[in-house]
């Protein structure tokens, strides 16, 4: 009862301020400020959300598919890399730094790139999304793997440890912590780059129905779709999180916080 | 008592001769200068000796984490230098892992020591019991107070096949008060199991309350200078800390320090 009381008082001083602007927002399109076809209302937004709704689903099942197969796919081979990289040695002096370095190419620029060899399918824009998610889940992973408390791998070593239960047993599960914050900046680049994939010329998804509702003059349709879009980008965030408290349970609560 | 028994019996730990230089050519450190000691099978034995002397390192050789420049070690009568997995290890902090369980980690720490895992759940929790850390069994480390993770520490170590314990420094990062109370709990628990230790302590009240024997080091390179053997009658108890024999080895072994520390100084330009 309590917890709940105190989660609902930090959850309503935001929801007023943004009921606030929103009902501003209404007031100065409504009052004249801005121009009916330049940025609607969100009342009008609302409107012509539901009259196309049916599409609209469509396209976001689309954009969905798409973060899904890139998020997943991007976190397994950043995953798999970032084990690779550690437990080869040689490797890792070579790779590493790479890695580091590759993460401040605004990966987006290659998208082209992808299209012009791969063409117009789902690949090429699948391998985009994986591309964007790959690089800060491999460097959180790495960094994990490689400095777990020098205390308790003494201690693991003095009597006995393998490798391999080193590797399972302490490296791994230490990672995890760093492993969720790398999958948490990738879920939000994920629907990001989904979106801008889509700009790079397909039918189908939320990018290029905004592309299209815009060239025709359609604005309501465009805020609608970036309102989905943030949507989606939230609840991918906020699944992370959720996965996170229900995977690193073992972890004080003020410090989860 | 202790020493009839240490007569008949192999040494669990003979250590030969050990150096140990790290570096290499102008800016090599000999830390372990020749060192040998050993310990008999359920001796109790103490090595005190100047901050920064190479006790760590000492362990970190026996632990085969590390190689000797030379010198070898001797357990159980076979050779294992550079070996692991052949003793059981408490370190100065707990190093229990925080995404197990205190049973879990106790456990994990049996098996690894080559223990059957079936084995391991019900000695753990019956020891769990008789040390009065049941209801903490399933409980997170980060719960526990200091004091009781070094006696899940020591538990995890006691229980753990090997014969030769390692104790660095268990009670180091505790307050004076808890230090006491683990002294006299590892005591009783020690006095009713006896096993080989090996302490590292900076306490020469700790040692002279605990062992069998102590082992006094000089500052870097280490060697012994000197070994005492501690005659009080077991079981000991409080009453110990007023025995003027105590008071009198306490302050021969502490001017013996002084002398050490002062001589690795003039030779090497300081200690940590
Ligand atoms: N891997 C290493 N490389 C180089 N020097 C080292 C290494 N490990 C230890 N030393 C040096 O060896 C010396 C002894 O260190 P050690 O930790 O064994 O001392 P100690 O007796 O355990 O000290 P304390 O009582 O403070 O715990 C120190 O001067 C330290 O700098
Ligand atoms: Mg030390």
């Amino acid at each position: 009862m309590g917890n709940k009381r105190i989660v609902w008082s930090k959850i309503w001083p935001p929801i007023a301020v943004l009921a606030g602007l929103l009902a501003c927002w209404q007031a100065a399109v409504t009052g004249g400020v801005f121009d009916q076809w330049i940025v609607p209302s969100p009342v009008s937004i609302v409107q012509e959300a539901v009259k196309i709704w049916p599409r609209l689903m469509e396209h976001t099942a689309a954009t969905v598919q798409l973060t899904l197969l890139g998020f997943v796919g991007g976190s397994a081979v950043g995953f798999v890399l970032a084990a690779l990289l550690h437990l080869i040695p040689g490797v890792r002096t070579g790779v590493y730094p790479l890695l580091v370095l590759s993460q401040n190419i605004p990966i987006i620029v290659i998208g082209p790139i992808l299209t012009m060899l791969l063409g117009y399918g789902l690949l090429p824009k699948v391998l985009l999304v994986m591309m964007v998610c790959f690089f800060p889940i491999s460097v959180a992973m790495f960094s994990g793997l490689a400095n777990p408390d020098a205390q308790l791998r003494n201690y693991f070593q003095m009597i006995g440890i393998s490798k391999w239960q080193l590797f399972w047993r302490l490296e791994l599960p230490h990672a995890t912590v760093h492993l969720f914050s790398g999958l948490k900046i990738a879920a939000s680049y994920s629907v990001l780059s989904a979106v801008v994939a889509e700009w790079l010329g397909t039918k189908k998804g939320l990018g290029s129905f905004m592309l299209i509702s815009s060239k025709g003059f359609m604005p309501e349709r465009v805020f609608a779709a970036v309102i989905i879009i943030i949507a989606l980008s939230l609840t991918l965030f906020g699944l992370v999180n959720l996965a996170e408290r229900l995977f690193i349970r073992w972890r004080p609560v003020k410090e989860a916080e | 008592m202790m020493s009839d028994r240490t007569e008949n019996h192999p040494n669990t730990l003979q250590v030969q001769m050990i150096r140990k230089q790290f570096g290499k050519g102008l800016a090599s450190k000999e830390v372990l200068g020749g060192l040998s000691l050993s310990v008999a099978d359920g001796e109790f034995v103490s090595i005190i000796g100047p901050s920064g002397s190479g006790k760590s390192t000492l362990f970190q050789v026996i632990g085969g984490l590390e190689k000797p420049s030379s010198g070898e070690i001797w357990l159980d009568g076979k050779e294992t230098t550079g070996e692991r997995g052949h003793i059981s290890y408490m370190p100065q902090q707990p190093a229990l892992l925080p995404w197990q369980t205190v049973a879990g980690n106790i456990e994990f720490s049996l098996t690894v020591s080559g223990v059957d895992r079936k084995a391991t759940k019900l000695k753990t929790k019956e020891w769990l019991e008789r040390i009065g850390l049941d209801e903490y069994a399933d409980a997170y480390p980060h719960v526990l107070s200091g004091g009781m993770l070094q006696r899940v520490s020591f538990l995890r170590a006691l229980l753990a096949p090997q014969h030769l314990m390692l104790l660095d420094e268990p009670f180091g990062a505790l307050d004076a008060l808890t230090r006491l109370q683990m002294q006299q709990w590892l005591m009783s628990i020690w006095e009713e199991n006896r096993r080989s230790v090996l302490l590292i302590t900076h306490s020469i009240e700790e040692a002279l309350f605990l062992s069998d024997r102590i082992v006094v080091l000089s500052a870097s390179p280490a060697v012994v200078l000197k070994e005492f053997i501690v005659p009080f009658v077991r079981p000991r108890s409080e009453a110990l800390w007023t025995d003027p024999r105590f008071n009198e080895m306490k302050q021969q072994i502490y001017e013996l320090l002084k002398v050490g520390v002062r001589e690795g100084v003039c030779s090497h330009g300081g200690i940590n």
